[in-house]
This record gives structure tokens, sequence and C-alpha cells, in this order.
């Protein structure tokens, strides 16, 4: 264990909520559940079934996440997590964002980079210990994050593609490249992209306080051990999502396009 | 036709594949003074000014730029060579300036001036936001930028279709005097009065096909009533 994980383990406590405790917190759901009788909202059912699916999701993940947190466990068990996971973010990318030229392949490749990119520093720096359940964690933390970025940008590309067809054929007519005749639809692509992820990254401690924090500083951790390690998590995931629609952006672009430098018909 | 042909098209079937647009084009386009393609809508003009200009591919056929295929070109070697006039003006963001610099990225405030002054435009209005200009300005600063990269062929898609009077026999003009220098002109139109004070040659398509192409008096003794009526034989 490195020293920063050992420092938050240590000043961690035992903080079981037990089953009286998540029972009590089901308490909320039904306050939940009342606004919607009260105002006619119609959305009991629906506040219900999200509560119980988050329940038995979870539940089910603490189950498996047994699996590959045990320091005795084969890292293979976190191996096929991953790839578990990645090929479910890559199904969720294409169900969300179907119109897109190859989309499945090119996620699978997008989120697979961010993956390399970011985990690789982490790890390689030890900033974390190479175990089971530090990869499957932040592995889920580049997937989750980058997923919604990645869906905006790919179906922000192909929207550009279309409605700006006049002016990209434009540029083509002028002898640029596909490449250069699409750079500024990709920028700005890229840039619709980031934008949000980098404002909450601001927001963090005025206006926010992260999950993770929250998490650590719920379980006993020292306030500014759990600070840190929310940092460097803030910081995977801007790493995470930049890589991400970086290179689904690339990939798209270049699928946009022909071989013959002609932007094909799509159906946005 | 005196002189090798700037185009060549043999057999060029295009447009989707389930619904073509041309069937079986053949013919060869000069490369000098400003050759008409007239027809009813639908009949394949513009469609075959992409192809042209490779913005598309044919389903089958061959077109050849200066005898070589234009898939054997880089296409954007080709696309300098042949500039391309829209119907609606593509703006890109910025000034006329930066318009200019898309075409011509080295491109000084001296040739920008120069360029300007071809198209008719005012030296101040290169710091002008482009898309403030007037439909006509935007139509000749979008000729100026097509000619910066000193085409040998410019392709003009209906280019007077949304303008008035004065900017139409503007843009006319300007045709006129780039024929004038050595620069083919392929102009696309509807306008039967248009075609009679610009055309040198005319390429009558009718339903995708050539119905005929020529000098204009020979249009205006055709023996097909159609292509005379597309003419505006007297």
């Amino acid at each position: 264990m490195t020293p920063r994980l050992d420092a938050v383990a240590a000043t961690a406590g035992s903080v079981d909520i037990g089953l009286a405790g998540l029972a009590a917190s089901g308490i909320l759901v039904g306050v939940a559940v009342g606004v919607s009788l009260w105002r006619h909202l119609g959305l009991e059912r629906s506040l219900l079934w999200a509560a119980l699916r988050a329940l038995v999701q979870l539940l089910l993940v603490g189950w498996a996440l047994h699996l590959v947190v045990d320091p005795d466990d084969s890292l293979w068990w976190s191996a096929l997590w991953l790839v578990v996971m990645l090929g479910f973010a890559g199904w969720t990318t294409a169900r969300r964002a179907p119109e897109v030229p190859a989309i499945l392949p090119l996620s699978l490749v997008s989120y697979a980079s961010a993956g390399l990119v970011t985990l690789g520093v982490l790890f390689g720096f030890g900033v974390y210990p190479l175990e089971g359940r530090t990869i499957v964690p932040l592995a889920g933390m580049v997937v989750g994050n980058s997923l919604a970025a990645t869906v905006l940008v790919s179906r922000r590309l192909l929207a550009e593609a279309t409605d700006q067809r006049g002016v990209i054929e434009g540029r083509l007519a002028l002898g640029l490249s596909a490449a250069a005749a699409f750079q500024p639809h990709l920028r700005e692509s890229l840039r619709t992209a980031l934008v949000p992820q980098i404002e909450t990254t601001k927001a963090v401690g005025i206006v926010v306080l992260p999950g993770a924090m929250v998490g650590l500083i719920l379980g006993g951790a020292d306030p500014s051990e759990a600070v840190k390690v929310q940092l460097s998590v803030m910081y995977l995931v801007l790493g995470s999502v930049a890589t991400t629609t970086a290179v689904i952006s690339l990939g798209i672009s270049r699928k946009l396009f022909t071989p013959g430098q002609q932007l094909r018909r799509l159906e946005s | 036709m005196t002189g090798p042909p700037a185009f060549e098209l043999s057999g060029v079937v295009a447009g989707p594949v389930e619904r073509p647009i041309l069937h079986d084009v053949s013919v060869d386009l000069p490369a000098s003074g400003v050759t008409a393609v007239a027809g009813p809508s639908g009949s394949g003009k513009s469609s075959l000014l992409r192809l042209l200009n490779r913005l598309d591919d044919p389903i089958s056929g061959e077109i050849r730029w200066q005898g070589l295929d234009v898939r054997r070109w880089e296409p954007t070697d080709l696309r300098r060579q042949i500039g391309m006039v829209f119907q609606r003006p593509p703006i890109f963001p910025g000034t006329v300036r930066d318009n200019l610099r898309v075409a011509s990225p080295t491109l000084d405030d001296e040739r920008a001036e120069a360029a300007l002054a071809q198209v008719q435009l005012a030296p101040a209005s290169l710091g002008a936001d482009a898309t403030t200009l007037s439909g006509g300005e935007a139509q000749r600063m979008c000729l100026a930028r097509a000619l910066l990269t000193q085409p040998t062929v410019v392709l003009a898609d209906e280019p007077t279709a949304s303008l008035d009077n004065a900017a139409t026999r503007s843009i006319e003009e300007l045709a006129r005097v780039l024929a004038d220098e050595g620069v083919a002109v392929i102009w696309v139109t509807h306008d039967t009065d248009q075609l009679r004070r610009i055309a040198d040659h005319v390429l009558v398509l009718v339903e995708g096909r050539v119905a005929s192409f020529g000098h204009l008096p020979e249009m205006d003794v055709h023996d097909d009533p159609l292509v005379r009526q597309i003419v505006g034989a007297p």
C-alpha cells in the first residue's frame, strides 16, 4: 500500500450503517414519493423502481467486488471486470448514438486509450498501488465519467457534418484536405464536450463536495487526506474525458470522409 | 471547340445508386470561354458540377481532367485548379481577410486587396465581418476566394440565383472578364436571358441526359423544341 492510501486507511474509522441504517435512509425515498404524490407528479412508480434498481445493482456490485478487492485474488479477475466494463460502455455509447458511423469500435478504442493513458500515469507513478481494489474503481471512474462526453461529442460531430455541409464543402472546394476542412467543427465539438467537465472541476469544493471525498469522510478518513484522493480522481476524470473525446473525435472525423476527401452523406 | 477540352466525360452515371440523377453523360467541356449548363429543375446540372470538382464520384463512367481520370488526381491539387462558386456562398467565421486566407494562408493585405479589387469589392471591406456582407458582396468575396488558388476553370452553380439585377450583372461581367483572361467558366443557370448574355457554349441537360451541346446559334435552330425553349431561342 502506498503512503497516501496508508494514511487514508489509517485515519478511516469503521462507520457501518447496518441494515437498519440502510432501511432508515430509505425513508428519504419515501419523502421523494410523498412530494410526487403531493404535487401530482405521477413519478411514484419511477422513484420506487429507481431506488429498488439502485439497491439491487449496488448489492450485486458489492458482492462482485469481493472477487477483485481481496489482495489475495488474481488480478485476472480485475482484468475480466475491465473487459466487461469496457464492452458495456461501448454498447451503451452505441445505443445512445446509433447514427454515428462505426460508433461501437471507435468508442471501445477511445475508452481503452483513455484507460491506458490515465491509469498508466496513476499506476506508473505509483500514485495508487496496482491492486484489484484500485484498478476497478479507478477504471470505473474513467469510463463512467467519459461516457456522457463521448456520446455528446459523437452526436455533435455528426450534427456539424450534416448542418454545416455547405461550409465544409466550401473549404474542400478550395483545395483544403478533409482534416483541415473539418478542423473548426472538430474543435468546436470538442470544446462543447470538455467545457462542462472543466466547469465541474472549477466548482469542486465551492458548489459541490464530490462523492468520493464525501464517502471517505463519512468512512472516517482525515478530510485533508480525502481531499488529496479526491483531487487525484478529479484529475483522472479530466484526463479521461479529454483523451476519450479526442480519440473518438479523430476516429469519427475520418469516418465522415471518403478516401477521395468527400464528405459522406449521413442521416443525422 | 478549339484546343483540348478541360473535361472529358464518358458514360457518366451519377447520383444515388437506387435513383441516379445523371444517365450515361458523355461530353467534352471546353477549356476556354463561358459554358452555360442549362436544363429544367432536377435535370442534374448541379450534380454535374459537383462531379467536376470531385465533391462526388460517379457510380460508373469516367471523368477526365486534362486527360487524366479525376480519381487519379490528388483531390486537393485537383480542387485548387478547379475553383467553385456555390449558389449559397459558404461564409466562414471571421472577417473577409480570414475568409480569403482559408484559400491562401500566407496572403498579405496587399494581395488580399488586389483580390478584392478583381471582384470590385472595396479594400476597406477586408476587415469587415464576412457575415455582414450583402448577398452580392458575399458571392463576390467567394469568387475572389476561389480565384486565389489561381484555378484554370471556375465552376459556378447558379451563383446569381438569389441576387438582385445589379449584383447579377456584376457577377456576369466578372465571369466574362475571367473568360477573356483565359479562365474557363462553367456556369449553371436556369435563366434563359442570362444564358444568352453569358454563354459561348451551351450544354443542355434534360432528365439527366445530354440533350444537346454546342454554340448558342446552333441551339437556336435545334430540331428539338425543348432545347430551343431552354436556350430561349428567338
